[in-house]
């Protein structure tokens, strides 16, 4: 399959920190790539290397095998969404969406043709005389994915540009870019700190940290098999306990906790050795409140609630287990014991599901 | 009774700003020789206005003068006010707070060292040191304006013009200067009301070649005031308030 962008080993500093340190990334024709990463973390200093509004210090930056380094932004084959969307204020929406178009000297009635084309194809049909400030935060969005979209960029960045929409509109709006960039085929880089969002749309997720990538995979694999416990901890909820490494078996190691139980999950990171500290990451979903029977190569530990919290299907309990806090999930199917603050529980899980890594700090 | 004492209060500070302004008005549709009496209305003293000529000459060329400071103050100011904005510079600070020191300094200050420089350099004064006096009293206002207009401004509207394919010529042409429209007219008003207006820096460095109207209007004064200048102050009136309708409607029809 041929690549969209590649980079390689771009690098951005500023005074003597590496906003963007040695990141090279190969996103495929018509995929939705994600870069997903706290606040800090150094995406948008990447984005703004990918737009050209910034040069690398280090490093090369290929769009469809052409490099791009000293190709000025309006020159480009990759347009951006705005944050703020960045709807030119004193135009009309047809105006906004014609810019580009005017720019390249499209002539007048094709260019009629062409932006009606592309408001239909976001769901704005005849929309072209109104101005972006009578429209709803959904509306604009789509205006503003009009705009680049109408150029038929090789490339779309995105910068967080769901971040000013309400909850409801934003779980609308992920589903709808889902289909817009199926839609259209084109290439979209997204970069969002909310997990979910890259979660939902992407078909391939970089989780960056600290100026560099700590894992590239599709959304299932980040989940299931994270590769570093940042991820672990990043992405969707984890519980993190920790122990001393006990023993290595068949690809599945045994800590003792603090509280000295005995406990197993599989083998996730190249550093583990025994009589070492080492952290184990455990989803609350893989949790079960177990009675006294235990599922034959299970893991169990004793807790003690502090506190269930009803959420519907989300509902949890919080408990802990030698002073460090876990979750867990509370079935609301009636197989859930009552609970109340104070009172022992024992958790159990299948150490297939589980990861330990290795504790940084001894 | 506490609901009343605002309003007589309020009435009574109205009366006080614009009564002056009403009785000029009145009186230069007088028809009686002198200012003090009323004599019927008529356009006597509009007519002498105009048949004195050089309080005519006097009008035009402060006109002009405070057109061209006007224009030519809002032109560097804005691109003062850009270069402020975007850019970071050695000196940035320092041009920043001399804009302030022009703004702040008495008048005196300036006049004098405006003129003691125009000597210096062998200037003839006259229609060049004027405007050159105007632009610097005038420049600090156009750049304060436009750079509060850029100042509520969003950072990525240049960027996502330049990213839709725009030279940096074209994005400011097409984004940058509808944005700062309004500033560039309200600069340009308070430049041009300033110089039409100014008496203090207009006294040391104008020249006996080019009279301009507040001096006309202050040296009449010495020798006794004519109703004329009932007829002039009711004219001039009348232009600015075109000129603020004016600007308004420039800035209704720029925003929609």
């Amino acid at each position: 399959m041929d690549s969209d962008l590649f980079c390689e080993g771009l690098v951005r500093r500023f005074g003597s920190n590496a906003a963007v340190d040695h990141i090279s990334l190969d996103v495929p024709a018509g995929t939705f790539f994600s870069i997903l990463g706290p606040s800090g973390c150094g995406k948008t200093t990447l984005l703004r290397l990918l737009a050209g509004f910034d040069k690398p210090d280090e490093g090369d930056i290929h769009i469809r095998g052409q490099r791009m380094n000293d190709v000025p932004p309006n020159r480009r084959p990759v347009n951006m969404v705005f944050q703020h969307l960045a709807l030119f204020p004193a135009m009309s929406v047809g105006d906004n969406i014609g810019y580009g178009l005017k720019r390249r000297k499209v002539p007048v009635a094709e260019r009629r043709k062409r932006i009606a084309g592309v408001l239909e194809q976001v769901g704005l049909p005849g929309l072209e005389y109104r101005d972006p400030q009578e429209l709803s935060g959904g509306q604009r969005q789509r205006v503003a994915l009009a705009r680049c979209l109408v150029l038929e960029p090789t490339l779309l960045l995105l910068d967080e540009p769901l971040g000013a929409l309400d909850l409801k509109l934003r779980e609308q709006m992920k589903v709808e870019l889902k289909h817009l960039q199926k839609q259209f085929g084109t290439t979209f880089v997204y970069i969002t700190h909310d997990q979910s969002e890259a979660m939902v749309m992407s078909d391939q997720v970089a989780v960056m940290r600290e100026g560099r990538f700590d894992q590239v995979a599709p959304p299932e694999e980040l989940y299931r098999e994270p590769a570093t416990p940042f991820v672990a901890g990043f992405v969707g909820d984890n519980n993190r306990l920790a122990g001393e490494l006990v023993a290595i078996r068949d690809n599945l190691a045994e800590i003792r906790l603090d509280d000295g139980s005995l406990v197993q999950g599989r083998v996730a990171s190249g550093d583990l050795e025994t009589g070492r500290r080492a952290e184990l990451y455990i989803r609350p979903e893989s949790l079960v409140l177990s009675g006294d029977a235990l599922s034959t190569g299970f893991s169990a530990m004793q807790a003690k609630v502090r506190t269930t919290l009803f959420d519907g299907a989300n509902s949890r309990v919080e408990a802990e287990n030698g002073g460090q806090p876990v979750y867990a999930r509370l079935p609301q199917d009636g197989s859930a014991p009552k609970l109340s603050a104070g009172s022992a529980i024992r958790l159990a899980w299948d150490p297939v599901l589980a990861r330990v890594f290795g504790a940084d700090n001894p | 009774m506490s609901r009343w004492l605002p309003r007589i209060y309020l009435t009574l500070v109205y009366i006080l700003i614009y009564v002056p302004i009403v009785v000029l008005v009145v009186f230069s549709f007088n028809e009686s020789r002198t200012g003090y009496s009323w004599g019927g209305l008529g356009l006597r003293w509009y007519e002498s206005l105009f048949d004195n000529r050089a309080m005519v000459g006097a009008m035009w060329n402060s006109l002009w003068l405070a057109l061209s400071a006007a224009t030519v103050s809002t032109v560097i100011g804005a691109l003062t006010a850009l270069a402020l904005h975007r850019y970071r510079f050695r000196g940035k600070k320092l041009l920043n707070g001399m804009l302030f020191v022009v703004m702040m300094s008495p008048e005196i200050v300036l006049a004098i060292s405006l003129l003691a420089l125009f000597l210096l350099v062998g200037l003839q004064l006259g229609y060049v040191s004027l405007l050159l006096a105007h632009v610097t009293f005038c420049l600090p206002f156009v750049v304060i304006t436009v750079m509060a207009r850029l100042s509520g401004f969003d950072e990525s509207l240049p960027e996502a013009a330049r990213d839709l394919g725009a030279s940096d010529f074209t994005m400011t042409r097409t984004v940058l200067i509808p944005v700062i429209m309004p500033a560039l007219l309200a600069g340009w008003l308070l430049g041009f009301t300033l110089s039409l207006d100014d008496v203090v820096v207009s006294t040391f460095v104008s020249g006996p070649g080019y009279e301009i109207l507040p001096l006309r209007i202050y040296s009449m004064v010495r020798v006794g005031l004519k109703p004329e200048v009932n007829a002039l102050g009711t004219l001039l009136l009348v232009f600015s308030l075109v000129m603020l309708m004016l600007s308004q409607w420039i800035l209704i029809r720029s925003k929609r």
